[in-house]
């Protein structure tokens, strides 16, 4: 199911201990995946008989940001599992960490 | 989004890593996580609208903070430096609220049917929720609410969200980023912005929070040392006291673990930083600016930034180490009076816009204009490459005959006099030109100089214009606990003199 993503919203996979945040997101509805199947947004619990792909399951890693390939989303993984993020069906990467303009 | 998640994660992933540490009390993540659980179904449990915190430095600050968090109720730490009366009243605007704090400042509490006070050591020893209490998610919920200073009148009430905490933190910190032996000491009290942003960025960061109750520049050395200490963050006025220690003591400040040092919350003097860098040579020194409404940093002059200024024949470049450098997470532009959007090297207002900007206070509303800018109030300029230097408080241009004077141009030709240690530049009421120029000076110990010797000094090297036309020297400046120098009341002193 294709929602529309807002920067802040929380999502948890519908099979695995994955829980992500949108750090940003493209305008427009899109449909966010993890393990293949859709994630959860707010109180929604998974439906009955999804289990994780075998094609899609190479993990989330806690602290990790994960993107898509023109960078116009960014998920944040704030709890690790087994599914793989997807965006439409495509994969997301791991963003390499870059030098933050950071004061601390 | 609630910023309870960045105590969850470090929990998750480094649960037996030291979270803070303060005297002989430490807490790993996990441990604060559990403390700040117990918090919250207290804090739940008591019908609070606030979490107040009226306290030095102490593990109860973090767990107050995520403890308020996961409860779903604003945390707001009071300034205990505050007279009685001052601190009853910002009291009575909290109620109802959960008052937590020690035996001193308990005393100066007046009581009341609806602010429940609990004792620090009792707050830290609450029983687990048998449950676990899942934080509410709504972004636009108040996580923190900081009491301005009040230099114009009552102090104002200045609302963090959680999604401005959180944009902020997401925005410039990495998750875990910190090394296994990493820490950083944190000496500014729990009631400033920067001693909520240090409680947030090195949870995330996971890095060990060494905590110490008051500054003084041989305890925060001995500190550093004892806990191998390698992050810090320091205002100007407290670098100075060590820089002077330093100096005092044969000037090794045998810090081998120390890497990193950041400093901000005023102007720092130019001999300051420049005699730190050479003092500290092996350490990475960021200038970070930024204020209560934005979720503090929005500009950062990093490490690199200050050794290419110190070492560069270029004056352009070498001026760099008097910047606060160039925008964080967010957007800088400078404008005019009437609005205008002014080029580079052109000073005028400094407005900033990014979600980390809250710029909203209690009853007053959000002070963003229709595009999302925030008027930050500080005087400003930026150069051809972004670097942003700041020239004072927009309340502290003195308007002469509607000319705009700013202070620290005069205060900087003034400090170059060998006798002089330190000035404020004010505005004293004048019949003919509505505002003039007064300055109050200290002399070092022993020297000499005459009100008309700085008179001439400054003619020759400013407009006459910019001429103090009345000089008073003082023993000392009124300072704030932050080394603020309180212009205010030297101001008052000029009025009160006519």
């Amino acid at each position: 199911m294709a929602t529309v993503l807002k920067a802040g919203a929380r999502f948890k996979s519908a099979v695995c201990d994955t829980q992500v945040m949108v750090v940003k997101a493209p305008p427009g509805e899109h449909q966010l995946g993890c393990g293949g199947v859709d994630m959860l947004g707010g109180t929604a619990t998974a439906p009955e008989g999804v289990s994780l792909a075998a094609t899609l399951s190479g993990g989330t890693l806690i602290g990790k940001r994960y993107v898509n390939e023109d960078e116009s989303l960014e998920l944040l993984c704030t709890k690790g599992g087994q599914g793989t993020l997807t965006l439409n069906g495509t994969a997301l990467d791991v963003k390499q960490a870059k030098q933050l303009p950071s004061s601390d | 989004m609630n910023i309870a998640t960045l105590l969850d994660m470090s929990a998750e992933a480094f649960g037996d890593r030291v979270a803070v540490v303060s005297g002989d009390t430490r807490l790993t993540y996990a441990e604060l996580k559990a403390a700040a659980q117990a918090a919250a179904q207290r804090i739940q449990a008591s019908g609070a609208s606030y979490v107040a915190l009226l306290d030095v430095n102490s593990v109860a600050a973090p767990v107050a903070i995520f403890g308020a968090a996961y409860a779903g109720v604003p945390y707001v730490p009071l300034n205990y430096r505050l007279t009685p009366p001052e601190i009853n009243e910002l009291i009575a605007r909290i109620a109802p609220a959960l008052l937590i704090t020690s035996a001193e400042p308990a005393r100066i509490v007046e009581p009341r049917s609806d602010v429940v006070l609990i004792d620090r050591a009792a707050f830290l020893s609450l029983p687990a929720p048998a449950e676990p209490i899942e934080p509410p998610d709504d972004p636009r919920a108040v996580a923190v609410q900081l009491f301005t200073s009040g230099t114009t009148g009552k102090p104002k009430a200045a609302i963090l969200r959680h999604e401005n905490l959180m944009s902020y933190i997401v925005g410039t910190v990495e998750f875990a980023a910190a090394d296994e032996d990493d820490a950083i000491v944190v000496t500014v009290p729990p009631y400033h912005i920067a001693g909520i942003s240090a409680v947030l960025s090195s949870t995330y960061a996971c890095r060990r929070m060494v905590q110490l109750e008051a500054f003084e520049a041989s305890a925060w050395l001995a500190a550093c040392r004892e806990h191998r200490v390698s992050n810090a963050f320091l205002v100007p006025t407290m670098l100075q006291r060590i820089v002077d220690h330093l100096d005092a003591s044969g000037g090794d400040a045998q810090l081998p673990a120390l890497r990193a040092l950041a400093y901000g919350g005023g102007k720092m003097p130019l001999a300051t930083i420049q005699r730190a860098m050479a003092l500290l040579p092996q350490v990475d020194f960021t200038n970070a600016y930024g204020l209560t409404e934005t979720s503090s940093t929005i500009a950062v002059l990093g490490p690199d930034d200050h050794r290419a200024a110190a070492s560069s024949d270029d004056p352009m470049v070498r001026r760099r180490l008097a910047s606060v450098g160039k925008p964080g997470a967010v957007e800088i532009e400078i404008r005019d009076d009437e609005g205008r959007v002014l080029g580079p090297e052109q000073a005028g207002l400094v407005f900033v816009r990014g979600p980390q900007v809250s710029g909203e206070y209690l009853s007053l509303g959000s002070q963003l204009d229709a595009d999302g800018w925030f008027p930050t109030k500080d005087r400003g300029y930026l150069d051809a490459e972004g670097y942003l230097y700041l020239d004072g408080r927009a309340d502290d241009v003195i308007v002469r005959g509607g000319e705009n004077i700013s202070p620290g141009e005069i205060e900087d030709v003034l400090l170059e006099h060998p006798a002089v240690a330190d000035v404020a530049v004010v505005a004293m009421p004048d019949v003919q030109w509505g505002e003039g120029v007064a300055a109050a000076v200290v002399l070092k110990p022993g020297a000499q100089a005459a009100a008309d010797e700085l008179q001439a000094l400054v003619k020759s090297r400013l407009r006459s214009s910019r001429v103090p036309q009345r000089i008073v020297f003082k023993d000392a400046l009124p300072y704030n606990e932050l080394g603020k120098v309180l212009r205010r009341l030297i101001r008052q002193e000029f009025v009160d003199a006519q």
